[in-house]
């Protein structure tokens, strides 16, 4: 029994200890990362490829997403607003709901989906691969050719996703809201155009930055750390880490999302 | 061969460990300008790691690893650049990235540490194909390639800044015979041609005796003997005979560790 009790409690230790070190290593890849900014000459051919695949390519999804999401937010806003008589709301509560809060989460949810998965796989087998040894025995620094490009990519892509999600949500809850419940497009658009502030849009475009610098860097850590953070570095250490970047940086987005929306309301 | 008089690399008691498993016991060692040394061993005897440390990939625990008179354990990072970039090195797989072609991955270190125009880049790119009979396959993506064919890619990488000294990690592994041995004449050609100094780690015995001017064998993280092939080949050592004759190891096992480890961590 004491034995048992005495294995649980180092384990948790060991637990505690392997997360401690987990989030310095986190800490140090960012520093590094950030640190080339100025030590090396901005990677610009890079960050365009990267802006392609992070931000052109996850265009149709973002689309798609925003425009269902804001056809059930306005399906669900006219529901509750035509109770109390005031279905002139509808596009400001629509609108609103989408700049602020579920634009950049639902993006960011998306681009953890579509890129941060493929990408924290992708390190992860060029970890394995021993691709960034090679880097480093040719003399190029791993953090300014593979890492630094695609985080600014990142930073650039998340908020302009952000945009299209919120501009399509807006049009999803248009169809709803003015062509098929027949609310005035005039209460719709006017009604937008009176509620929403500078200070709205900018809550938006804060967040989406921050969740596209966090999604990237979270996801490119736990794969280029794979080989000292997973037991096993096949493929199953290239699913774990895929497993865990994708948790990871989806729950601190919402608790970034939370400490960002209690600063600026 | 050339003259050979300068030592290029110098290894002298090294030390290494896995957290608690001493990987490296007092290696002590060096190759000499030109030469082709293969370090030979069986599986964990610790070459793969001794060959990351002579990389600057992994630090010992102790010891000092000199190439070209600087020593790699306290250079600092615009030291280790100037020194990687008279160095190539040929990855067991290759380590080509898939993201590029064939052509664009031989191309990266010459894009990086040089101010040729493309057209030098590509005449450059194609010269080196041709060396390793890669010919028209530069717009291929290495998913499209042979595992010898990887590894050819991968040398031709290693070698397009024309480098002073060329390591290749088990350049045979895997290979069909015709393969292994085309690798191995390829090798053989680099430093007759380009007078580079070339270290091989390889288990293949066939292809270490072919190539090398001396071998260098570790056991169990220890350098049991360098030495010509046939000093190899007539030493008395049981363990350096048993590698080469292909015999198994044969243990004599402590009956009370034997107990310990099938009962380990049961009550």
């Amino acid at each position: 029994m004491l034995s048992r009790l005495k294995q649980m409690i180092e384990k948790m230790g060991k637990s505690a200890v392997d997360s401690i070190e987990s989030a310095g290593r986190l800490a140090v890849f960012l520093g590094y990362t950030l640190s080339r900014l100025w030590l090396f000459r901005f990677p610009l051919q890079e960050v365009i490829k990267h802006l392609q695949f992070i931000g052109a390519r996850t265009v149709p999804l973002i689309l798609v997403s925003g425009l269902f999401t804001g056809m059930v937010i306005a399906l669900q806003f006219y529901d509750t607003l035509i109770r109390f008589g005031s279905v002139e709301l509808l596009g400001a509560a629509v609108a609103m709901s989408l700049i602020r809060e579920l634009g950049p989460v639902m993006a960011a949810l998306m681009v953890i989906a579509r890129v941060g998965s493929a990408t924290c796989a992708e390190i992860g087998i060029m970890r394995n691969e021993q691709q960034f040894d090679a880097l480093d025995c040719m003399a190029i620094d791993s953090y300014h050719y593979v890492i630094l490009p695609r985080l600014i990519a990142g930073i650039i892509s998340v908020p302009l996703l952000t945009a299209m999600f919120d501009v399509f949500g807006i049009g999803g809850g248009y169809v709803v809201g003015v062509l098929i419940h027949g609310v005035s497009e005039g209460a719709y658009l006017i009604g937008m155009a009176d509620t929403i502030v500078w200070n709205d849009v900018w809550m938006g475009i804060v967040k989406s930055t921050i969740f596209g610098l966090l999604i990237l860097w979270i996801c490119m850590a736990k794969g280029f750390f794979l080989h000292i953070e997973q037991k096993f570095s096949g493929a199953e250490g290239v699913s774990n880490a895929t497993t865990q970047a994708v948790v990871l940086s989806a729950l601190l987005m919402l608790f970034v999302d939370y400490i960002v929306s209690s600063l600026m309301l | 061969m050339t003259s050979v008089t300068q030592d290029i690399i110098e290894v002298k008691n090294l030390v290494s460990h896995y957290g608690e498993r001493q990987i490296l016991r007092n290696v002590d060692f060096s190759v000499k300008k030109g030469e082709i040394r293969v370090i030979m061993g069986g599986s964990g005897s610790g070459k793969s790691t001794l060959l990351n440390h002579m990389l600057a990939l992994l630090k010992p625990t102790s010891g000092s690893i000199k190439i070209d008179q600087l020593n790699i354990l306290t250079a600092n990072r615009k030291e280790l650049s100037k020194l990687r970039q008279k160095m190539g090195v040929a990855f067991q797989g290759g380590a080509l990235f898939s993201s590029m072609t064939v052509g664009e991955n031989i191309k990266l270190p010459l894009k990086h540490h040089t101010e040729l125009d493309d057209n030098t880049i590509d005449i450059m790119t194609r010269l080196k194909l041709e060396l390793m009979n890669l010919a028209g396959f530069e717009n291929l993506m290495p998913s499209e390639l042979s595992g010898g064919m990887l590894k050819r890619a991968g040398l031709a990488r290693a070698v397009i800044m024309d480098p002073k000294l060329l390591f290749f990690d088990e350049p045979s592994a895997g290979l069909d015979p015709v393969t292994a041995v085309e690798l191995d004449e390829l090798i053989l050609k680099l430093r007759d041609a380009m007078n580079m100094t070339i270290v091989v780690v390889t288990h293949e015995l066939e292809s270490a005796f072919k190539i090398a001017d001396k071998i260098t064998v570790l056991f169990d993280g220890e350098v049991v003997m360098t030495g010509t092939v046939d000093e190899i080949k007539q030493s008395s050592d049981e363990r350096i005979q048993n590698l080469i004759n292909r015999r198994p190891r044969n243990d004599v096992v402590d009956a009370e560790q034997y107990i310990q480890r099938l009962t380990a961590g049961q009550n």
